[in-house]
């Protein structure tokens, strides 16, 4: 056996201090974006080191993990972040999203309801809602300090004058708990409704941008929209190929060099399980 | 003597937190921590509190009860946080329910509201005492959680602290080896 040299998890307890305390203020915030020094891991950047460091100031050895990319649990950044997790913390791994009790996710919020006990950690790219309309980040943070959005406003609603409609599909902002608008990471707008009064924690970390944020369960997160124009998320107007599903995130897949086109379940899991509980096409 | 810490810092550590996570995620469940060596006459808690979060980073105030030398002398050995004489510098406040100088606890600023106290509150225990209603994020509906030896000065402060959102105090409310959170978030009202 070989000695171990590195901590439990990866970090070590100076910095997981760091990250436990910004996350305890970010559930007292929700939506709040609280600055933490970010570390370097072992994975490339861009590969999700702030929702790596938040999962290695969280995890424990009772932890079941679950990693999803896209939707899917066997891609490779996936694979290596759980491979990742199960060498460094020992923990138990899953594709099974109810058997899960920490989830790190980029681009989906799992079909399978979520339950108390369970945690989502994002990977975030950009966490700054406003950096489309503001470069300047003591603006922004001017801005969320006033709670003023109204160029958030401005912006969605140029939107529909041009289109005649919002056109954002994905990383939809979202008001938290009626105060801070926050970007709900890359997930499509399609998810958005799955953060609303959810029975799980949410936390989202941004490695780049060094910020941690949070939403509590059962906390109010509402998609900004106006009463005449009010939020329609888009999802294809199709049924899965596999499974027949109608009511979940399809991805669209060319299936021969012809580019025929199929679409299929973006969450493989749930998809797997709706066919193996013999509801096939 | 100094009295020893965790038994097992990094997975002891890891299950205090884990335990704070859930009950600031959901205001009023109390939860347990584990064992921490506390030093009279600190709380199981409390002392467990501090292992978990507390460094050279954190500025600490105990009130006038609590800062024994013993208790001083381990709060240094163990997490080399600076112990401050004013409890406007803590970033965590360790008082008595009775004597907690609530008024005086940092409430951060509008850009910043993390830079607040938490105010770690030594109460008689979680038995029917004072029963209080919440409600707000991490709760469902409502909750409801008796605490015993919380003063009715508590109520009109934490009124206050709501109307300050998003700056403001996050409290744990501890009784020996117990916690319950009441982040800044929850509507606290007394049945
Ligand atoms: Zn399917």
């Amino acid at each position: 056996m070989n000695a171990i040299s590195y901590n439990f998890a990866y970090l070590d307890e100076q910095t997981k201090r760091e990250i436990r305390r910004a996350l305890l203020k970010a559930l007292a915030i929700p939506g709040h974006q609280v600055p933490f020094a970010s570390r370097e891991m072992p994975l490339a950047r861009g590969w999700g080191t702030g929702g790596m460091q938040v999962t290695a100031a969280v995890i424990g050895r009772d932890d079941v993990l679950k990693v999803i990319d896209q939707g899917a649990d066997d891609t490779t950044n996936a694979v290596s972040i759980r491979q990742f997790f199960g060498r460094v913390a020992g923990v138990r791994t899953t594709t099974r999203t109810e058997e899960a009790t920490l989830i790190q996710t980029r681009h989906r919020i799992p079909e399978t309801p979520l339950r108390p006990g369970q945690i989502m950690v994002y990977q975030v790219p950009q966490p700054e809602p406003l950096w489309r309309l503001e470069p300047s980040r003591a603006e922004t943070r001017r801005l969320h300090a006033l709670a003023e959005y109204g160029i958030m406003h401005v912006k969605l609603y140029e939107d529909i004058a041009r289109h005649g409609r919002i056109t954002l599909a994905y990383d939809y902002p979202v008001l938290v708990h009626g105060r801070y608008v926050m970007s709900p990471s890359p997930i499509p707008a399609f998810d958005n409704p799955k953060l609303h009064r959810s029975p799980a924690i949410h936390l989202f970390g941004a490695g780049r941008e060094k910020r941690i944020y949070a939403v509590p369960p059962y906390t109010d997160v509402v998609s900004l929209a106006f009463e005449d124009h009010p939020f329609r998320p888009w999802k294809a107007e199709a049924a899965c190929a596999l499974c027949g599903s109608t009511d979940t995130y399809l991805d669209e897949i060319v299936i021969d060099d012809r580019g025929t086109r199929r679409y299929v379940c973006s969450d493989t899991d749930w998809c797997e399980r709706r066919r193996a509980q013999g509801r096939p096409v | 003597m100094l009295t020893c810490g965790f038994a097992d810092p990094v997975h002891d550590a890891q299950a205090a937190f884990r335990a704070l996570l859930e009950a600031t995620a959901r205001p009023g469940t109390i939860v347990s921590l584990p064992q921490s060596g506390a030093p009279q006459p600190l709380p199981e808690a409390a002392a467990a509190i501090a292992l978990t979060l507390c460094d050279r980073d954190t500025a600490v105030w105990l009130d006038a009860c609590l800062a024994t030398p013993s208790v001083c002398q381990w709060l240094r050995f163990h997490t080399a946080s600076p112990l401050v004489a004013d409890p406007a510098d803590a970033c965590f406040a360790f008082a008595r329910a009775d004597t907690a100088p609530f008024g005086s606890l940092s409430t951060g600023t509008d850009e910043a509201p993390e830079r607040s106290a938490i105010l770690v509150l030594l109460v008689k225990g979680f038995v029917p005492g004072r029963v209080l209603r919440l409600s707000g994020p991490g709760i469902e509906t409502e909750k409801v959680l008796s605490v015993d030896g919380l003063p009715s000065a508590f109520l009109a402060w934490r009124a206050g602290n709501l109307a300050l959102y998003p700056r403001g105090v996050d409290v744990l409310l501890i009784s020996g080896n117990k916690a319950a959170a009441l982040p800044r978030t929850t509507v606290v009202q007394e049945v």
